[in-house]
């Protein structure tokens, strides 16, 4: 049993640090998102530059061979510095998708200008009627002479906006909510019949709605193989996951200490209002909210390498409701203890609640969650 | 012990649903949604209701009040709540008003309340300070005697809507020598005396209603003084004491409550509408319980008002769960949206344009109602007051 870091994740640790603490400062957070497509493209390179784009990726594709353990380290830096890049879409959907699904040069060019920070992805699956649900799909492929023709409606794709390549979820066959009959087609942004309405989330982020409308796709642009494409994209979902708790655990952490230094700082009624004990109590359950959601973490981290086992989905469900339950707390309560203050825009403790419940609705909230857990654990 | 309406009752129901069927309230309602069109909204809504005389139906009659009974005045937000009619701005009518009628002399009566009743004038209220919120009493803008005038300076903040008012009753301080609480003043200010500056605050639900306003040598004749000098302090607690009973807004989580059964049998999950989701009916559920017991609560309260005891602890406790139930049914409500709970409508792109339709104002209403355990008093200092003053402790 060891939860100690190499030196190398150490490293990694440390620079990342480095970067979210000394040259990331909230008001450039904040100038970032509100540019156009909600990040600032010499930060991308900056993370190029650190390798940090490689992390996942398998080493004969140019990555870094990194395990679970090396994307928890960044992520959780991330977290803690607000910081705005589309790691999720561009490298852990879309970039983990092209690697499982795609060969030869069409996978070695995506990928080499991805790692290079030269190419921005998003991943195209959600629908208006599906909810948390990933089968529930009506986007249509249909069979052309040549490949398939895409017809239908995503709702929310992250990164859409910046995106030059999207990877969109179609039904080649099989009912609405079947899982089998989905496949993943990597299409380009700017393919005729493909139409992109750009929004914001309330973190800042940018989000595409994306309407297909006979979109041509060769055959040689299926991401993985015909009609398993559910499994394939549950799969790297699945695999992004601690990353993603990671990366709310940053937030928490950080709101939680932020939390802790304004009330030893504010004063009412002559004493910093710290010395309440009703304030107090509350800190110390948002410290222990944050040391049960790191332990969920580890623990889903140990068991990364088993992916498809029993125990490993057990540990994913539990971190998303744990991460998701006590996130919802600490964020409520980082909003409380700091008053007025913790209403305005000014402060940066709205801003990282604000991410962290986008975080905890990726891919599932808490109850869904749970309801996933539950049926692994009470079948009867 | 029974609530059965009386047959005199029941024909008032049907008066307050005969209104309300003409009164076309709805269309108040989507002008007050807007937030370029929000004052215009509470005014037009407003001038139907002063109409009515059904404006400040808890006012003594003899100040243009309804003298309804407590029977009544349930009887009209049930109502309400139905027709999703607009509640009305508290400031003027629920906060300052009584304040003036109470301890204010004739001739403030004569000038103020009809502005207040008619909606010509809009109010803020003027209270915290950057040093002084949970500690009110700490207050410290100056009010300085200055011949027939009082001369102003300080910053208040949190000011809501400040923008729009054309006065703002404020707590200054005139005395430094005793206890805090003593030497505090209340005084109505007109927002457009010289000296006066309003800056907003952006809040988190990205609608400006926040602000901090500055007072410099801002001079107050003396006439606005309500009562006495230095007795600032008791007019304005006996106030708070009816803000924290309209701040449990029982009726309109009950109309929340409502939206959220109608969005839950819209929206899917698995083809399933989340109307018959496990979770979602176990919290729904636990929300409709607590809202019982809370309405109940208000009624034993309305009550022991209309029998003229004022509400006292009491109205801590209806803050308290009022609120939190509120936040409950945010919480369910953007987490029902899903991921659209997180988008943002604005100029460039609508709800329809994303395809959801609850999710941008579920957010709003999210973000903004983190605000209602923070105002009013906070959650904690309302448990404080219970603490002491109810359980003697
Ligand atoms: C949206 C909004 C609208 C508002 N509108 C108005 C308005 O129109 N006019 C106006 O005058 N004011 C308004 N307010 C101000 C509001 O009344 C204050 O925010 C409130 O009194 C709390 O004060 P504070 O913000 O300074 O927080 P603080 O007093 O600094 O409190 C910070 C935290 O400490 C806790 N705390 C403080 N003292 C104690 C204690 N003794 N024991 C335990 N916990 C304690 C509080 O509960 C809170 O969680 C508004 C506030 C908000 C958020």
């Amino acid at each position: 049993m060891n939860f100690s870091l190499t030196e190398e994740q150490q490293i990694l640790q440390d620079s990342a640090a480095r970067l979210v603490g000394q040259s990331y400062p909230f008001e450039r957070r904040q100038r970032d998102v509100s540019s156009a497509t909600g990040f600032d493209p010499e930060l991308w390179k900056q993370f190029a530059d650190m390798g940090w784009l490689a992390i996942p990726f398998r080493e004969e594709n140019g990555g870094f061979g990194g395990e679970a353990t090396e994307l928890m380290l960044l992520m959780e830096e991330m977290g803690k510095g607000l910081v705005a890049v589309p790691y999720l879409a561009t490298v852990l959907l879309f970039g983990k998708l092209v690697e499982a699904g795609t060969e030869g040069p069409l996978r070695d060019d995506l990928l080499t200008r991805l790692i290079a920070g030269q190419l921005q992805g998003s991943v195209a699956y959600m629908e208006r009627q599906a909810r948390y649900t990933l089968n529930d799909t009506c986007t249509r492929a249909s069979q052309t002479p040549t490949g398939f023709r895409l017809s239908g409606e995503k709702t929310m794709a992250f990164n859409g906006p910046a995106a030059d390549k999207l990877i969109v979820s179609a039904r080649t066959e099989g009912g609405q909510q079947d899982e089998w009959g989905i496949s993943l087609f990597l299409v380009d942004a700017t393919a005729p019949g493909l139409e992109l309405t750009s929004y914001r989330l309330m973190d800042g982020q940018r989000a595409a709605k994306v309407l297909l409308n006979d979109v041509q796709v060769k055959s040689g642009q299926l991401v993985g193989q015909e009609n398993k494409g559910a499994a394939l994209l549950q799969g790297v979902i699945n695999n992004a996951l601690p990353g993603l708790c990671a990366e709310a655990l940053g937030l928490m952490t950080h709101l939680t200490n932020t939390t802790i230094e304004y009330t030893k700082v504010r004063k009412q009624f002559a004493v910093p209002i710290s010395s309440f004990q009703a304030l107090q109590h509350r800190m110390v359950d948002m410290f222990t909210a944050c040391e049960e959601t790191r332990s969920l973490v580890y623990r889903s981290v140990c068991s990364a390498d088993k992916p498809d086992s029993q125990e490993h989905l057990r540990n994913l469900h539990a971190l998303k409701v744990i991460t998701g339950r006590r996130g919802k707390r600490v964020g409520n309560d980082a909003i409380q203890l700091h008053g007025g203050m913790g209403i305005t825009d000014e402060l940066d403790v709205g801003h990282y609640v604000k991410h962290l419940m986008v975080l905890n609705s990726l891919f599932g909230d808490a109850d869904y969650h749970q309801q996933q857990l539950a049926t692994l654990s009470l079948s009867v | 012990m029974d609530i059965t309406f009386s047959s005199d009752d029941l024909k008032f129901r049907d008066e307050v649903r005969l209104f309300f069927a003409n009164a076309a309230p709805e269309a108040s309602q989507q002008l007050i949604n807007n937030p370029g069109t929000y004052k215009q909204g509470v005014i037009q809504w407003q001038k139907k209701l002063f109409a009515q005389g059904w404006v400040a139906p808890f006012w003594p009659r003899e100040h243009g009040g309804a003298g309804w009974s407590a029977t009544q005045s349930y009887i009209y937000e049930c109502e309400r709540v139905i027709a999703q009619a607009p509640d009305v701005v508290p400031f003027g009518l629920k906060m300052v008003g009584p304040v003036i009628y109470t301890y204010g002399n004739s001739e403030q009566k004569a000038r103020f309340l009809p502005g207040i009743l008619n909606g010509s004038d809009w109010w803020c209220q003027g209270y915290s300070e950057p040093g002084a919120g949970s500690d009110l009493a700490a207050l410290k803008t100056r009010a300085d005697r200055d011949g027939d005038d009082y001369v102003v300076n300080g910053s208040k903040i949190w000011t809501t809507y400040a923008q729009y008012a054309d006065w703002i009753f404020c707590l200054v301080r005139t005395d430094n020598s005793g206890k805090p609480q003593q030497g505090i003043t209340f005084l109505l200010i007109d927002m457009k005396t010289p000296g006066i500056t309003v800056s907003p605050i952006p809040s988190i639900n990205g609608v400006d209603s926040l602000n901090e306003v500055h007072f410099e040598n801002v001079r107050v004749p003396r006439s606005n003084r309500i009562g006495e000098e230095g007795q600032g302090w008791t007019y304005a607690k006996s106030l708070l004491a009816h803000e924290r009973t309209a701040i449990a807004r029982v009726a309109d989580s009950k109309s929340r409550l409502d939206r959220l059964r109608k969005f839950a049998s819209c929206e899917l999950q698995g083809g399933r509408p989340m109307i018959q989701d496990e979770e979602f009916r176990a919290r729904f559920t636990t929300i409709e319980a607590e809202l019982m017991a809370l309405e109940y609560m208000e009624l034993r309260v309305l009550a022991a008002m209309a029998s003229n005891r004022s509400p006292g602890a009491e109205s801590s406790l209806l803050k308290i769960r009022g609120t939190e139930i509120q936040q409950a049914l945010h919480e369910l409500t953007i987490e029902l949206a899903g991921l659209y709970g997180c988008m943002i409508a604005d100029n460039d792109t609508s709800s329809a344009d994303i395809g959801h339709s609850f999710g941008d104002q579920a957010r709003k209403d999210f973000m903004y109602g983190r605000a209602a355990t923070i105002f009013g008093g906070s959650n904690e200092i309302q448990k404080n007051i219970i603490a002491k003053r109810v359980l003697g402790l």
